[in-house]
């Protein structure tokens, strides 16, 4: 009797989920078609603190490193210019910044979106974005450059620096010479 | 010749030959492709998904796309395989195959090769299958795919004495091997099929079940033919890897891979001949015309290939010991026994 029990109970269980699976068939599909009719961030489905690709106010950077050395993955490379006097950049709020930022570099390949580097920012000049999508078929493509100088201007700039140093140095050693041969004289 | 249109069009000659061999062929590569989609799309709807939809008009080019993908794939031969039997093995297997589609009667003017032992010869090229499987396990020296062949074999022989006990009954309820005879005795609407016990007086709903009980053993026999789930035990990706097809890649897998679906439409054609009528239309003579009884069995047909995939994503797959239970214990006797009372019938009607 057990037997015809189990052959009963084999065909009907086997019989309600094949009913299971058929209604199943009908039913409304879940899928969100990413990107043809769905979009997180144009259905507002990102969240607002979301952690995504990085962008930089590169005007109110003020070249401290700060990001740079808490970077766990030192995926930020900056390099700055002493800024001379009377060629000075414009901060954001309206005073002049002491140093130009000639290189702010991200390595998106490298970049572990831990956030460390928009809560050390004093100037909240490298933030986080909402944008996602920015795959590409070149690792060096997502190497972002965010330097708002050319290369000339960089030159310039570094050129301006050195013939203020030398001149400075002219100076002080010629004060120096004064100096000695005032000392000298009296 | 009555029983083939393209002979009376351009005669019984080599050309006739060709396009007779042909046109099953034309056939199964367009089925495949069907069935491919058929079986994403209806997996998908199951799992409440989409399924493909970037290739073409909602994803109905995928198909074409995997055949792409496959064909572009590298033909691997690992290094200490049997080189010549690793070779062969997958078309051993379509093969087997693609030979049943010889005898199987699309229509009542078209039947490739309508010899009048056809049940018989389809259950002894099926057969063909396994040996393309054990050779392509065996062959691959590798312990998942020789596991896989083993468990094939040990399927081939639990499966193939119900189904054979299950075509008997249906040749002794025709008493005819032939295809063709078979289905013209199930003229006359869905009530003259054999799955009703075929003609006669209403005295003949006695036989209802065993018929009942000999058309279910032979559907579960035939997935457990085409190895697919619940029985699937021979390929199992959760125990060995993908069974007796680990080794194989690109075309030769391509290959396994098209047996499979052209064998599910063998099996499902098989069903459908000797239960449900063949190309008879379930309305008697209404729409029993040579084209509509092409569609009449195509879509019979294929209405068990989705039952075939929609088994496949109802029920969990079988233990061999299980499989063993259900194929020796169970419907063994059954068949038996409704063999017997169908017989009995056969004899008295």
């Amino acid at each position: 009797m057990e037997y015809f029990k189990n052959i009963f109970s084999g065909i009907s269980t086997a019989l309600v989920g094949m009913k299971i699976t058929f209604s199943h068939l009908f039913e409304k599909n879940v899928t969100l078609q990413y990107p043809d009719t769905y979009h997180p961030i144009n259905s507002g489905d990102m969240p607002a603190n979301a952690r995504n690709r990085i962008d930089v106010d590169i005007e109110a950077c003020i070249g401290c490193l700060a990001c740079q050395r808490d970077c766990p993955v030192n995926c930020i490379k900056i390099e700055t210019v002493k800024a001379v006097a009377g060629d000075e950049p414009m901060g954001k709020d309206g005073k002049t910044k002491k140093l130009w930022v000639s290189q702010f570099d991200i390595d998106f390949a490298k970049c572990c979106f831990c956030s460390l580097c928009t809560e050390a920012c004093p100037t909240d000049a490298i933030f986080m974005t909402q944008v996602f999508e920015y795959a590409t078929y070149d690792r060096k493509d997502l190497v972002y450059h965010f330097s708002d100088l050319s290369a000339e201007q960089v030159q310039a700039k570094k050129a301006a620096l050195a013939k203020a140093t030398a001149e400075k140095k002219k100076a002080e050693a010629e004060a120096k010479a004064k100096e000695e041969a005032g000392k000298n004289e009296a | 010749m009555e029983q083939n249109f393209v002979y009376d069009l351009i005669g019984e000659n080599l050309i006739g030959y060709v396009i007779v061999a042909a046109m099953p062929l034309m056939f199964v590569l367009v089925y495949a492709l069907v069935a491919i989609l058929g079986e994403l799309k209806i997996s998908a709807w199951i799992q409440e998904r989409l399924g493909p939809m970037r290739t073409g008009w909602k994803g109905v080019l995928q198909p074409i796309a995997e055949v792409v993908k496959l064909l572009q794939k590298e033909d691997i031969t690992p290094a200490n395989v049997n080189k010549p039997l690793f070779n062969v093995a997958p078309f051993i297997m379509f093969t087997g195959a693609y030979a049943a589609y010889a005898v199987i009667p699309f229509s009542s003017v078209f039947v490739p090769s309508g010899i009048n032992i056809g049940l018989f010869y389809v259950f002894a090229v099926s057969a063909f299958a396994i040996i393309g499987i054990v050779m392509g396990g065996w062959a691959s020296n590798n312990k998942y795919s020789l596991l896989g062949a083993m468990r094939a074999a040990a399927q081939m022989i639990s499966y193939e004495i119900p189904i054979a006990i299950a075509i008997l009954a249906v040749a002794t309820l025709a008493g005819s091997l032939d295809m063709q005879e078979i289905i013209k005795q199930q003229a006359g609407g869905i009530w003259n099929w054999f799955l009703f016990g075929g003609t006669g007086s209403i005295a003949k709903v006695w036989v209802i079940p065993f018929t009942f009980a000999l058309f279910l053993i032979y559907f579960i026999g035939s997935l457990a033919e085409t190895n697919r789930v619940p029985f699937d035990i021979p390929e199992g990706e959760s125990e060995i890897v993908a069974g007796y097809h680990t080794e194989y890649s690109g075309m030769k897998f391509a290959m396994f891979f098209f047996a499979e679906y052209s064998n599910m439409f063998v099996v499902s054609a098989i069903i459908t001949i000797l239960f449900l009528g063949g190309w008879q239309s379930p309305f008697g003579d209404f729409m029993n015309g040579p084209v509509w009884q092409s569609i009449w069995f195509i879509s019979k047909a294929m209405f068990f290939v989705f039952v075939q995939i929609w088994l496949r994503w109802t029920l969990p797959r079988l233990r061999v010991d299980q499989l063993m239970y259900v194929t020796w214990k169970v419907m063994l006797p059954v068949a038996f026994v409704a063999f017997f009372a169908v017989a009995f019938w056969a004899m008295i009607k």
